[in-house]
């Protein structure tokens, strides 16, 4: 199923983000999307976040479509040329694998294999566009594919509380003309900044899903803010960690916080993708507080 | 355009072992050489031959400069190498023989055959972007050298692999609005063509 499908339907799609294990076994990801994520729409698999080397996106995508999930396939362009993307599109779309995350991927050099070699053959919006050529039928070589060509629903994403929001825009209208059918954006903890992107980017008539990152601590926030690219952490949050340190660490504090901004934004977006970072536990907390599911 | 520097003094003298002849390359306007630590660094190697020319990359001026010292190059054990790589290569092809050793690491400075070094860059991609971004180059100016606008790594304006590093494109962007070029942005996706980078005639 295609999540484009629920978007046309007025629907407020929810996605929950994993990480594929560093290794060979995703048996413990899968076993907590069976326990944790069964509330959620689909199951986005991150491809090596943040540049470290984990197992692929494709395969844990395959793993949880197999245990009955909807899984959305991240894909980035750090890592591979463009007949390595178009390959993995083609796998993809053999696994029944309809939903994308296209992205132009982290530098290596932020990453646990800082010695790797950056591709980036592509970029966000050329792999879009390499999507929109596979389903017309054609590789970006202009060959001809064999039999029916595949179909995706093309997600992308944007930063939405980033210090550079105009260029984000800019970067946002080059994803929808290329194709770009929905858009997560990076975590949102200011729903002032979310709310006030939000009556820009609707000009483009493409569905935004609000990203958010439970908080598990002042630190943690405080680290984000720092050095995430996107992220900016209002005091008021960092202050309403720091409060209660019991709390905040059986996740009570955090799980409020996330369900809070829900609340604040849920109105100006289509959707909600949660990043919980090992913390897939409260996800259906969350979703319960901030009145999304019973 | 290219710039040589030397490699750490142990790699050198790693290397460098029994009798050594040293060929130090004046370069050519095309290379920054570092010519005073290189002579400084023969001295301390006390080599059993040394000769100081330039364009080492020419086989034939090589052989003229090298005519006299053909002795004690022949009787040396390593042949250690102040130059660019392509220096190294002629010498170490027309010495086949010899254990010839770069002295030197090489990194390309380009920016146009001849002239001064500057601060920018041209990668030679045989498609220039300039014109639609402001006169920044977005291969050089971008640490991931992408042509379709800014990534998502970009915070306080720097890029995520260097915090001293302007995001390119957000120079571009700036520089673009200031111009009231804005609309230089709204393109269609833009694929790089790797092949001019390795056609001769582009």
């Amino acid at each position: 199923m295609k999540i484009s499908e629920l978007f046309k339907k007025g629907e407020m799609v929810i996605t929950a983000e994993v990480g594929p294990p560093k290794g060979c076994h995703p048996d413990h990801l899968i076993h907590e999307a069976d326990e944790f994520l069964k509330g959620v729409t689909a199951i986005n698999v991150t491809d090596s976040q943040s540049s470290k080397m984990r197992m692929g996106s494709l395969a844990t995508c395959k793993g949880l479509k197999d245990a009955g999930h909807e899984a959305i396939f991240q894909l980035t362009c750090r890592d591979r040329n463009r007949i390595a993307l178009q390959a993995d599109l083609l796998s993809a779309a053999y696994f029944g694998i309809e939903n994308l995350l296209l992205l132009t991927g982290d530098h290596p050099s932020v990453g646990d294999n800082p010695q790797a070699k950056p591709v980036f053959d592509l970029d966000s919006v050329s792999l879009l566009h390499a999507v929109g050529q596979l389903e017309k039928g054609v590789d970006l070589g202009g060959n001809e594919l064999e039999g029916a060509p595949p179909t995706f629903c093309k997600g992308a994403v944007v930063s939405a509380c980033s210090d550079s929001v105009d260029v984000q825009l800019a970067k946002m209208e080059q994803k929808v003309k290329a194709g770009a059918e929905y858009f997560q954006t990076q975590a949102v903890y200011d729903s002032e900044k979310f709310i006030k992107f939000m009556e820009r980017a609707k000009q483009f008539g493409v569905p935004v899903m609000l990203g958010l990152i439970i908080p598990k601590n002042a630190g943690m926030v405080n680290y984000m803010s720092k050095n995430v690219p996107g992220i900016s952490v209002p005091e008021a949050i960092v202050d309403e960690l720091k409060a209660d340190k019991e709390r905040t660490a059986s996740g009570v504090t955090g799980v409020e916080i996330t369900a809070r901004i829900i609340k604040e934004c849920k109105d100006y977006c289509q959707g909600i993708h949660i990043m919980a970072l090992g913390w897939e536990k409260f996800v259906p907390d969350v979703l319960k507080m901030a009145g999304l599911k019973a | 355009m290219l710039i040589t520097v030397l490699k750490p003094k142990e790699n050198i003298e790693a290397v460098a072992k029994g009798k050594t002849f040293c060929i130090t390359c004046e370069g050519c306007k095309e290379v920054h050489f570092p010519e005073v630590e290189a002579i400084e660094l023969v001295k301390e190697l006390n080599p059993t031959g040394n000769v100081i020319t330039e364009y080492v990359c020419n086989p034939d001026n090589l052989k003229v400069q090298l005519a006299k010292h053909m002795d004690k190059l022949t009787a040396a054990d390593t042949v250690l190498v102040f130059s660019c790589g392509v220096g190294v290569q002629t010498v170490s092809d027309n010495f086949r023989d010899k254990k010839v050793y770069a002295a030197c690491d090489t990194y390309p400075l380009p920016g146009g055959q001849g002239v001064t070094p500057l601060e920018f860059d041209c990668e030679q991609c045989g498609e220039c972007y300039l014109n639609g971004t402001g006169g920044i180059c977005p291969i050089t100016a971008c640490s991931k050298s992408l042509v379709n606008g800014q990534c998502g790594g970009c915070k306080d304006g720097k890029c995520e692999v260097d915090k001293e590093m302007d995001c390119g494109w957000e120079r571009i962007y700036k520089r673009l609005e200031k111009l009231g070029l804005l609309d230089e942005m709204r393109y269609p996706a833009k694929l790089r063509n790797f092949n001019l980078m390795y056609e001769e005639n582009k």
